[in-house]
C-alpha cells in the first residue's frame, strides 16, 4: 500500500519546511540532552540525559521505531543537520555549484558497516559506564554531533550516518524487518531519467535543468543528491536508505513512494555481506550479554563491566568480544557445516572455496535478524518497564535544579507492569524464534541447504536468552 | 539569498544558541551545594558566606548517596539530602561567627569528615558574644591532660545502682554539686568517699547516685538521641565500641586515615568501648567534655566542639555514664 498517496503525507514530505521544523526541534532537544548530561546531577537515575536517552529514547527506538518504522529514527535524527548545512552552504536553497569543503568520496575499502560494527562495540564495551554516567553520555552525544559535522566537511553526503553512526548500523540491519519501505514506483521511469537527480542532486553535477525531460519542478530543482549515497532506483532493501525523504522531493517524475508492506519483506533476499552477517552476531550477542550482565544476578559481572580499565574489565571485554566474534559465529558455522559442505563444488565449476562459504554463511545469518531484534525487544522491555518511572521525575526537573515543572518531580520509582513482563518477554522470544525459523527456511532455500541447523541454533540461543531473562 | 533561506538560518541559529544558553543561564543562576562522600570531596562548596540576622537560602543536592545536613550550635532539624534531588533550607543566624555544617546520615566510612563552614558576618550585639568568644571549657580550666591514661584502679563487680545509692547516701556528708561531679571521675569520688562502713559495692551505688543527681531524665533522653545520631555509627548502639563502621574502620585502617593530607602519622584505633568500666569510671565529665570537644586527634574520633552546644555535650556525657550506672534498678514499679 502506497502511503505517499495520502495527500497530507505527500505534501508534508514534499515540503522542505516540515522536515526542517522537526529537525530543529530535535536538534534543540539533542543539545539540551547534552547539556543536561554535562551540568545536571551526576546521579544517573535522576539525570535527564540518562533517563531520556537510555530509557525513553531507547524504548521508543527499539520497541516502536525500529520494528514498525525501520529507519524512522534516522528520518528525524538531528545529527546530520549542522554538518549538512555546512556541506551544502544552505538549509533550503540548492547547494553551491562548487563544493565548499573537501567533498571527498568515502574510501572504497570502508564502504561497508565494519566501522559501524566497531563504533557500536566501542560503546557496548563501555556501556555500563555510558548508561549510568551523565557526563559520559553528554560527551558521547556531543562527540557524535561533532564527528558528523567534521565528516561532512571532509567527505561527501552523510558519511557519518552511513558509515560510522553506532546506532545507524543496527537500525539499518533491523529496518529490513519493518513494514515500511521507500521504493521507486516504476523502474522504467528511472531507467530513462536524465541525470538521475535523485542521486546526483539537481544542481550539483551541472545538469542542464532546462533540457531535462521533463524539466524539474521548482521543488525538485532544489533537491540534493541522496545524502545516504544510495541510488533510489536500485533500492531493494531498507538497510542503507535513511528515509531522509530527499529523493521524494527531488524526483522530477514523482516516482518515489513510501509503501506499507508485510513485515520482514527484505529478508526474503538474504544479504551475502560478511559485515552485515557480523552485525547480526554483534547484536544477538550483546543482547544476551546485557541480559546477563545488566539484569542478571551476578554482581561480579556487573562490577567487571563497570570498572573500566581494571583487569576484571579487560577479562569482561575479552569474553564479550569472544562471544560475539568467535563463540556465536563459530558455533553457527559449525552447525551449518555439519549438514552442508561450505567448500563444496560450485554447480557451474566456477572457482570454489571461500566465496561459497562466506555466501552461505552470510545468507543464513539472515535468520538471526528477526531473532536479534526480538532479543532486544525482550531485553529492553525489562529495563524500560523497570525504570520508566524515572522519566516522570526527570521530566519535571530536567537539570536537577529542584524544579517541578509538571508536578512529577517526586514521582516514586516503581517498576511498571511487572505482572505482564515475563509473559511479554516470553512471547517476544518465542515469536522471534518462529519468525527466525521461517526466515531461515527462506534463506536456506536461496543457498540450497537445509534450514534445520539454523533453526536449532536459533532455538538454543533463544533458550539461553530465556534463561538469562527469566 | 531567499528570504525563506535566511529566516531558516536565523531560526536554526537562534534555536541552537537558545538550547545551549538557556540551560546554562538557569544553571548558573541556581547555585547548588553538592554533597558527596568525604572520599570524593565531601561538601562543595564547603565554605558558605552569610550575614547575621538575614535569612540564608540554601539548595542542597547529593551526587551519590543519601546525606543529611545540619548546622552545629543551632537548634535545627537536620535535612535529608537525597541523590539527584534538591532540598531547600533556610537558615537565619543570630550571632556572627564561624558555624560548622555537617552530614547527619551515615553515608560512609568517612561520614564524619563531611563538614563545611558557614562564615556569618555582622557585628555582635552587646549582650550576645560572637560564637568564637565562647567560654573556656572546663577541661582547660582544670588543666586536664585529656590524652593521659585515666584508668580506674578499682571497678565494681556488678553495675552500681543509683536507687540503692540514694538510700545509702542519706546520712553521708557527700557533695552533690555540679562542680564536684564534673571535675572528678567516678573512681576518684569512690576513692574519696568518707570512710564508712559501706561495702565496696555500696560505695559504687553512692557514686551512681551522685551521677544520677547531676542529670535529669530529659538530659538523658536528649543525650541518647545525640548519641544515636552521631556516635552510635562507630561506638555502637549499646556503647560497646562495635558500631556498624567499627569493623570497616579497623579493616580499612591506615588507608582510611590517609585520605586526609598529612595523615601519615595517624594510627587507627578502635572506637572506645563505653561499657568498659576501667576506662569509663576513670574518666571525669570534664575529661569527656574535652575529648568530645576536641576529638581524638588522629584516632578517627571527630571533634564536636563546633557542632554540639555545651549543654548538648553535658547531656551526652550524662548519657555515656548510663552505660556504667543503673539509674532505674530498684525503682518502685
Amino acid at each position: 500500500m502506497e502511503l505517499t498517496r495520502l495527500p497530507f503525507l505527500k505534501s508534508a514530505l514534499k515540503s522542505r519546511y516540515s522536515q526542517l521544523a522537526v529537525f530543529i526541534v530535535m536538534l534543540v532537544g539533542y543539545i539540551f540532552v547534552i547539556l543536561a548530561g554535562l551540568i545536571g546531577t551526576p546521579v544517573g537515575s535522576h539525570n535527564f540525559s540518562i533517563v531520556f536517552v537510555w530509557i525513553a529514547w531507547w524504548a521508543i527506538l527499539i520497541l516502536v521505531a525500529v520494528p514498525f518504522f525501520g529507519r524512522g529514527w534516522c528520518a528525524v535524527c538531528p545529527i546530520p543537520l549542522p554538518g549538512e548545512w555546512l556541506q551544502r552552504g544552505a538549509v533550503l536553497n540548492p547547494p553551491d555549484k562548487k563544493p565548499r569543503w573537501l567533498n571527498l568520496r568515502w574510501p572504497k575499502f570502508l564502504r561497508n558497516i565494519w566501522l559501524q560494527n566497531i563504533s557500536f562495540l566501542l560503546l557496548a564495551l563501555f556501556s555500563s559506564v555510558l548508561l549510568t554516567t551523565p557526563n559520559i553520555t553528554g560527551i558521547v552525544l556531543a562527540a557524535m554531533l561533532f564527528a558528523a559535522i567534521g565528516l561532512s566537511m571532509i567527505f561527501e553526503r552523510r558519511a557519518f550516518c552511513r558509515y560510522l553512526c553506532p546506532v545507524g548500523g543496527f537500525i539499518g540491519l533491523y529496518s529490513q524487518t519493518a513494514p515500511i519501505e521507500l521504493r521507486i514506483k516504476d523502474k522504467q521511469v528511472c531507467v530513462v531519467c536524465d541525470g538521475k537527480p535523485c542521486y546526483n542532486g539537481a544542481s550539483t553535477v551541472g545538469l542542464d535543468v532546462q533540457r531535462l525531460n521533463p524539466p524539474l519542478s521548482a521543488n525538485s530543482n532544489t533537491g540534493y543528491g541522496c545524502p545516504w549515497d544510495v541510488f533510489p532506483g536500485g533500492l531493494t532493501k531498507n538497510t542503507y536508505c535513511g528515509l531522509c525523504m530527499e529523493c521524494i522531493r527531488t524526483c522530477p517524475h514523482d516516482n518515489i513512494a513510501i509503501n506499507l508492506r508485510p513485515f520482514s519483506a527484505d529478508l526474503a533476499k538474504p544479504s551475502t555481506r560478511l559485515d552485515e552477517a557480523f552485525k547480526a552476531f554483534i547484536m544477538l550477542g550483546s543482547a544476551m550479554i546485557y541480559a546477563g550482565v545488566l539484569l542478571g544476578p551476578w554482581g561480579a559481572f556487573k562490577d567487571a563491566a563497570y570498572n573500566v580499565g581494571t583487569s576484571a574489565w579487560f577479562i569482561y571485554a575479552t569474553i564479550f568480544l569472544a562471544i560475539i566474534f568467535a563463540i556465536l559465529p563459530g558455533f553457527f558455522w559449525l552447525m551449518i557445516s555439519l549438514t552442508s559442505r561450505p567448500f563444496a563444488k560450485h554447480p557451474f565449476g566456477a572457482p570454489i572455496g571461500r566465496g561459497v562459504g562466506v555466501r552461505k554463511f552470510a545468507s543464513l545469518t539472515t535468520a538471526l535478524i528477526p531473532l536479534g531484534l526480538m532479543f532486544w525487544v525482550a531485553f529492553s522491555l525489562s529495563f524500560v518497564l523497570t525504570n520508566a518511572t524515572y522519566i516522570l521525575a526527570s521530566l519535571s526537573d530536567p537539570l536537577g535544579l529542584g524544579w517541578n515543572l509538571f508536578g512529577t518531580a517526586n514521582a516514586v520509582w516503581q517498576p511498571m507492569l511487572t505482572s505482564i513482563l515475563a509473559p511479554a518477554q516470553t512471547l517476544a522470544l518465542v515469536g522471534g524464534l518462529i519468525w527466525s525459523a521461517r526466515t531461515a527456511q527462506k534463506a536456506a532455500n536461496e543457498v540450497k541447504v537445509s534450514s534445520v541447523p539454523v533453526v536449532i541454533y536459533c532455538f538454543i540461543t533463544t533458550l539461553v536468552m530465556l534463561g538469562l531473562l527469566l | 539569498m531567499k528570504r525563506s533561506e535566511l529566516l531558516s538560518r536565523i531560526f536554526i541559529t537562534v534555536a541552537v544558541l537558545g538550547a545551549v544558553g538557556a540551560p546554562l543561564f538557569v544553571w548558573a543562576r541556581t547555585p547548588l551545594i553538592h554533597a558527596k562522600v568525604a572520599e570524593d570531596g565531601g561538601w562543595n562548596p564547603d565554605v558558605i558566606q552569610a550575614n547575621a540576622g538575614e535569612p540564608l537560602f540554601l539548595k542542597l543536592t547529593s551526587d551519590d548517596v543519601v546525606h543529611g545536613f545540619a548546622v552545629g550550635q543551632m537548634d535545627m532539624q537536620s535535612v535529608d539530602v537525597l541523590p539527584g534531588k534538591v532540598s531547600n533550607v533556610t537558615l537565619t543566624f543570630d550571632k556572627p561567627g564561624i558555624y560548622t555544617f555537617f552530614c547527619t546520615r551515615w553515608c560512609g566510612l568517612n561520614h564524619w569528615r563531611m563538614r563545611g563552614t558557614i562564615e556569618v558576618s555582622g557585628s555582635p550585639s552587646d549582650h550576645e558574644p560572637a560564637l568564637s568568644e565562647a567560654a573556656e571549657p572546663l577541661y582547660v580550666t582544670l588543666g586536664l591532660d585529656i590524652d593521659a591514661p585515666h584508668d580506674a584502679l578499682v571497678i565494681p563487680r556488678s553495675q552500681p545502682s543509683a536507687i540503692s545509692g540514694q538510700q545509702l547516701a542519706a546520712n553521708l556528708p557527700i557533695d552533690l554539686s555540679t562542680d564536684y561531679y564534673r571535675a572528678y571521675s567516678p573512681y576518684q569520688v569512690f576513692d574519696e568517699l568518707p570512710n564508712t562502713s559501706l561495702t565496696e559495692s555500696q560505695s559504687w551505688d553512692v557514686v551512681a547516685y551522685i551521677w544520677q543527681s547531676n542529670t535529669t531524665n530529659e538530659s538523658l533522653s536528649d543525650g541518647q538521641q545525640l548519641y544515636a545520631q552521631n556516635c552510635a555509627a562507630c561506638h555502637g548502639e549499646n556503647g560497646a565500641g562495635n558500631g556498624v563502621f567499627a569493623d570497616d574502620l579497623a579493616a580499612s585502617g591506615e588507608s582510611s586515615m590517609q585520605t586526609m593530607a598529612g595523615a601519615d602519622q595517624m594510627t587507627m584505633q578502635t572506637p572506645v568501648d563505653f561499657t568498659d568500666p576501667t576506662r569509663m569510671l576513670g574518666a571525669s565529665p570534664a575529661l569527656l567534655q574535652g575529648k568530645i570537644l576536641r576529638g581524638g586527634m588522629g584516632t578517627g574520633m571527630p571533634m564536636w566542639g563546633s557542632i554540639f552546644t555545651e549543654e548538648q555535650i553535658w547531656d551526652l556525657i550524662a548519657y555515656l555514664y548510663s552505660f556504667q550506672f543503673d539509674y532505674h534498678r530498684g525503682e518502685a514499679q
